[in-house]
């Protein structure tokens, strides 16, 4: 894929980056073992951690997915300035939120 | 005319509109509802927000009608409910958040950063169909018996407590948010990738900079009020949700969903405004914009802080004492770069040389109104003093100093400033002027009784007060009536200029954006070619030197 | 309409320089272009997290509040069916991926293929929902229309599940509170749905112009973007698992 940009601004640097197949299957089998690791997991009593146990591999799922499936890897600063933002807007909306739900009962305990 | 105009017009014996422009490049009714080009969508979208911002100033002549006596005898209680949530809804979600980024942003973003079209004209399309879709919706609402929960639609009243169409409005303001999102997106990724050679962040005129904040929030906040939206609909559908107290559900939950959105929404109401008047400070002072980093980064700032503030809304309805102290420090911290604003454009006006056109008499009533709403907001922002004033005329005082008087006087500054621009003709330079200062006396006269009121203690939203009240609201009802005629004059001579006004001429104002440097109106794709940017932005010298290579051509 | 309409106005510009069919008049080359929507999809997706996110945080604060509640609500899920859902969700999210590369390397037979199965394996998703909302229906846990707190204040009401989980039986209130476990249950899942169902209706659309040739002359934007979407849509999923499924097992 050659694609030829007249200008050489530097927002137009960027070039497809193909992938190769290989890594994909790479990656699906990765995911495919981590799912059944969550759920085996999820059948070993942990207390709290189970939650924290699932969470954490979802959230390295997702970064697998970003990272190869959605070609973030490859891709320019720009994008990952996006998903970075886009990240941390949402743990915003989230830790404000139960920033005031936890802090509500402070000092009545 | 007077000798302190900046204009300088085409010798009008000679002058002509160009024969080939964005206006009849095209004719018939279908080249303009599937224009791809930004410049009729934007025109399609002042149609359509106009049209709204009727609908909703006509609500408020009825409010401060029945609000010129205590008694509550011109309308019934309920219908006054109806009145100011019908103002509510259609004043912020159908023309204050759409009407700049939509009508201003679409036509000039392209044209400032040297493109031929909005990155993704057909999207920009649709987002107008969808506006046109949600605010068919409002209608609906409106002409069936209308809804009476304020534009703040509080949990549980609107989810149980009222027989309304609250679920009409609210898949009006879903679809209507989705118009937002997507004219948010197009904006990012045209300023992004489709700015002229040559055009580097730090050239763009702040106008840009100002836009690309406001659509950091469109993208971000918006989808959190339509998941708000989904689920006060589902609630009120199938009877129960997660906002409904008897059944276990949390209506503060709905506040904070709310407010995310709805307080960088205010911000999406100032911050376009404020780009604005960067460029007309700047113009008709005849001076670059002091502080061009700080100002540019301050609208980016706004919108970060925007996202973290969200909680000021909410001090009296039972958040922790702890978060709600962080939120009122983090309030404060907003007007840091409100305030690096106003003192950048401040110090452009010092020692330069200031033309008082009707755009700049705008601006000055922007700058004085500005400072008075975002003040008022730092003591809103304080903990103690907002439970004594909040959910009184204060606060009301405070929004629309504002929105109204800050927002609809850049509004009416941009639309002045770029009218020449849009339709290739001057409108009458006196009668702006003087729509320009009844519009600053209406204002004030409207709006500085109720912060006393609101001081004194009369509550927001009831339709009658005791009568110790009534000279204070007599007092603002009259100025309303003065700020009608201010808003009327534009209606009636903007139409009358697109016939009989004088030729602008591509730069009646003799500025130095891209959009200038083009014939007026400009042609569907903007420039005969794509210009190259080689001058920072604000650069009158390169504009004098410019002019005298085409003078000599 | 749109390619008409650009290039009537395309006219003045751009019309002395070669470049392919797929490129639009507004843009100077196909690398911007592709560059523009392909950022586009992702502020786009921006969007989407926050659309989820109201939600993921009105589960967690539920969550906490109704603790009790959301366990055994969360007992009523099929861990089995769960877990396929998600093993496919994550091939049709390989497939996808495929797809992209076959758009990429201009192989069209390929292309087709993988839309295909990518096509299948989406819908194979949907039915598996639609069967596991057909036994809440069944076992009245469909909240403000179906709902009964029969399995919540008596478990053993309801042996298949009391079997392997032995819950207690809930107070009254607390087993009302199920119904905001299911309502967001529902909400949750059924967002998602329908973003497969969009989903899986632009497939359907794709494939019929990927067998024109459309995708493989050179003109992969669309599939690439496509594939952003499908990806995210598997994300919210690969999180929807352990909230609604798992994380609840064992208290």
């Amino acid at each position: 894929m050659e694609l030829q940009s007249p200008r050489s601004d530097e927002t137009h640097g960027e070039h497809i980056h193909v992938v190769s197949p290989k890594v994909y299957l790479a990656i699906l089998v990765i995911l495919l073992i981590f799912t059944a690791t969550t759920v085996a997991v999820s059948y070993v009593d942990l207390g709290v951690f189970n939650a924290v146990v699932a969470l954490a591999i979802a959230c390295i799922k997702m970064m697998l997915v970003v990272l190869f499936f959605m070609h973030i890897k490859y891709s320019t600063k720009l994008t990952k300035l996006t998903v970075v933002s886009g990240v941390f807007i949402f743990f915003t909306l989230i830790s404000l939120t139960l920033a005031d739900y936890i802090s509500r009962a402070w000092g009545r305990w | 005319m007077s000798t302190s105009t900046l204009v300088t017009l085409p010798d009008q014996s000679t002058a002509k509109i160009p024969k080939v422009n964005f206006l009849n490049q095209e004719n018939g009714l279908l080249s303009w509802i599937l224009t791809l080009d930004h410049k009729r969508i934007a025109i399609l979208y002042l149609i359509t927000t106009v049209f709204f911002f009727m609908i909703g100033g006509a609500a408020a002549a009825v409010i401060r009608l029945e609000l010129l006596t205590p008694a509550g005898d011109l309308v019934a209680a309920d219908t006054y409910n109806k009145l100011f949530s019908i103002h509510g809804i259609i004043m912020v979600f159908f023309f204050l958040v759409p009407i700049a980024p939509a009508v201003l942003g679409n036509f000039l973003i392209p044209l400032m950063i040297g493109a031929r079209d909005v990155a993704l004209p057909r999207v920009n399309l649709l987002s107008w169909y969808l506006f046109v879709i949600g605010g068919c919706f409002e209608l609906y609402m409106i002409i069936f018996g209308g809804v009476d929960t304020g534009w703040t639609f509080t949990t549980p009243l609107s989810t149980h407590y009222v027989n309304t169409h609250v679920v009409g409005a609210a898949m009006g303001i879903f679809i209507a948010g989705f118009s937002s999102i997507l004219t948010g997106i197009n904006f990012i990724v045209t300023i992004h990738k489709m700015r002229a050679p040559g055009m580097t962040w730090f050239r763009l005129p702040l106008f840009i900079w100002s836009f690309y904040a406001t659509s950091i929030i469109f993208v971000l906040a918006t989808p959190v009020i339509a998941i708000a939206m989904v689920l006060i609909v589902l609630e009120r559908v199938v009877g129960i949700g997660v906002f409904d107290p008897a059944r276990g559900g949390d209506p503060i939950l709905f506040q904070h969903l709310f407010w995310f959105y709805s307080h960088p929404a205010v911000y999406v109401m100032i911050l376009p405004g404020m780009g604005v008047i960067s460029e007309v400070v700047s113009t008709f002072s005849r001076k670059r914009v002091f502080g061009y980093t700080a100002v540019a980064f301050s609208s980016v700032a706004i919108a970060v802080f925007s996202f973290f503030v969200w909680a000021h809304h909410m001090f009296i309805m039972g958040i922790s004492n702890y978060s709600a102290l962080v939120f009122s420090l983090m309030t404060m911290l907003v007007a840091v770069p409100s305030a690096i604003k106003v003192f950048n454009w401040s110090a452009t006006m010092y020692k330069g040389s200031i033309h008082f056109d009707t755009p700049m008499i705008y601006t000055l009533g922007f700058l004085g109104l500005f400072t008075i709403g975002g003040l008022t907001g730092v003591f809103l922002a304080t903990l103690g003093m907002d439970i004594h004033l909040t959910e009184t005329y204060f606060i009301v005082a405070h929004f629309h100093y504002v929105m109204v008087g800050g927002m609809v006087s850049a509004l009416m500054a941009g639309i002045h400033f770029w009218w020449p621009k849009i339709t290739g003709r001057m409108y009458p330079e006196s009668l702006g002027r003087l729509a320009a200062i009844i519009l600053f006396i209406g204002f004030n006269l409207t709006f500085f009784p109720q912060f006393i009121l609101g001081y004194l203690g009369m509550p927001r939203r009831y339709w009658s007060y005791p009568p110790e009240f009534q000279v204070l609201n007599v007092f603002s009802s009259a100025g309303a009536t003065i700020l009608a005629i201010g808003y009327l004059l534009p209606f009636l001579y903007l139409p009358w200029s697109i016939t009989y006004g004088e030729i602008a001429g591509s730069n009646p104002w003799k500025a130095t954006g891209l959009e200038w440097q083009t014939q007026s109106p400009p042609l569907m794709e903007n420039f005969p070619e794509i210009p190259i940017m080689d001058h920072e932005a604000y650069d009158y010298d390169w504009l004098e030197r410019h002019q005298q290579e085409v003078a000599s051509v | 309409m749109s390619e008409t309409a650009s290039t009537t106005h395309g006219v003045l510009a751009g019309a002395q320089h070669e470049h392919p069919p797929y490129q639009r008049h507004h843009f100077s080359s196909v690398a911007q272009q592709f560059d523009a929507s392909n950022f586009a999809m992702w502020l786009f997706l921006l969007t989407e997290i926050m659309f989820f996110g109201g939600l993921f945080t009105s589960y967690l604060i539920m969550r906490n509040w109704y603790y009790p509640a959301f366990v055994a609500g969360s007992h009523q899920l099929s861990i089995f069916l769960g877990t396929t859902m998600t093993a496919v969700l994550i091939i049709s999210s390989f497939t996808m991926a495929m797809a992209v590369w076959c758009a990429e390397t201009g192989r069209k037979r390929d292309l087709i293929l993988s839309l295909s199965l990518t096509l299948l394996l989406g819908v194979v998703f949907l039915c598996l929902k639609g069967f596991e909302w057909h036994g809440e229906w069944v076992e009245y846990h469909v909240p403000g229309l179906r709902f009964s707190v029969e399995n919540f204040v008596n478990p053993a009401s309801d042996p298949q599940v009391f079997k392997e989980y032995h819950d207690k039986p809930l107070a009254t209130d607390m087993a009302e509170n199920v119904g905001q476990y299911f309502f967001l249950y529902f909400v949750m899942t059924g967002m998602h749905a329908l973003h497969m169902i969009i989903g899986v209706s632009v497939l359907t659309f794709m494939i019929l112009r990927a067998r024109a040739g459309d995708y493989t002359s050179g003109h992969v934007t669309f599939v690439e973007n496509f594939g952003l979407y499908w990806h995210f849509v598997d994300i919210v999923w690969i999180f929807l698992f352990p909230l609604l499924y798992l994380i609840s097992r064992h208290s």
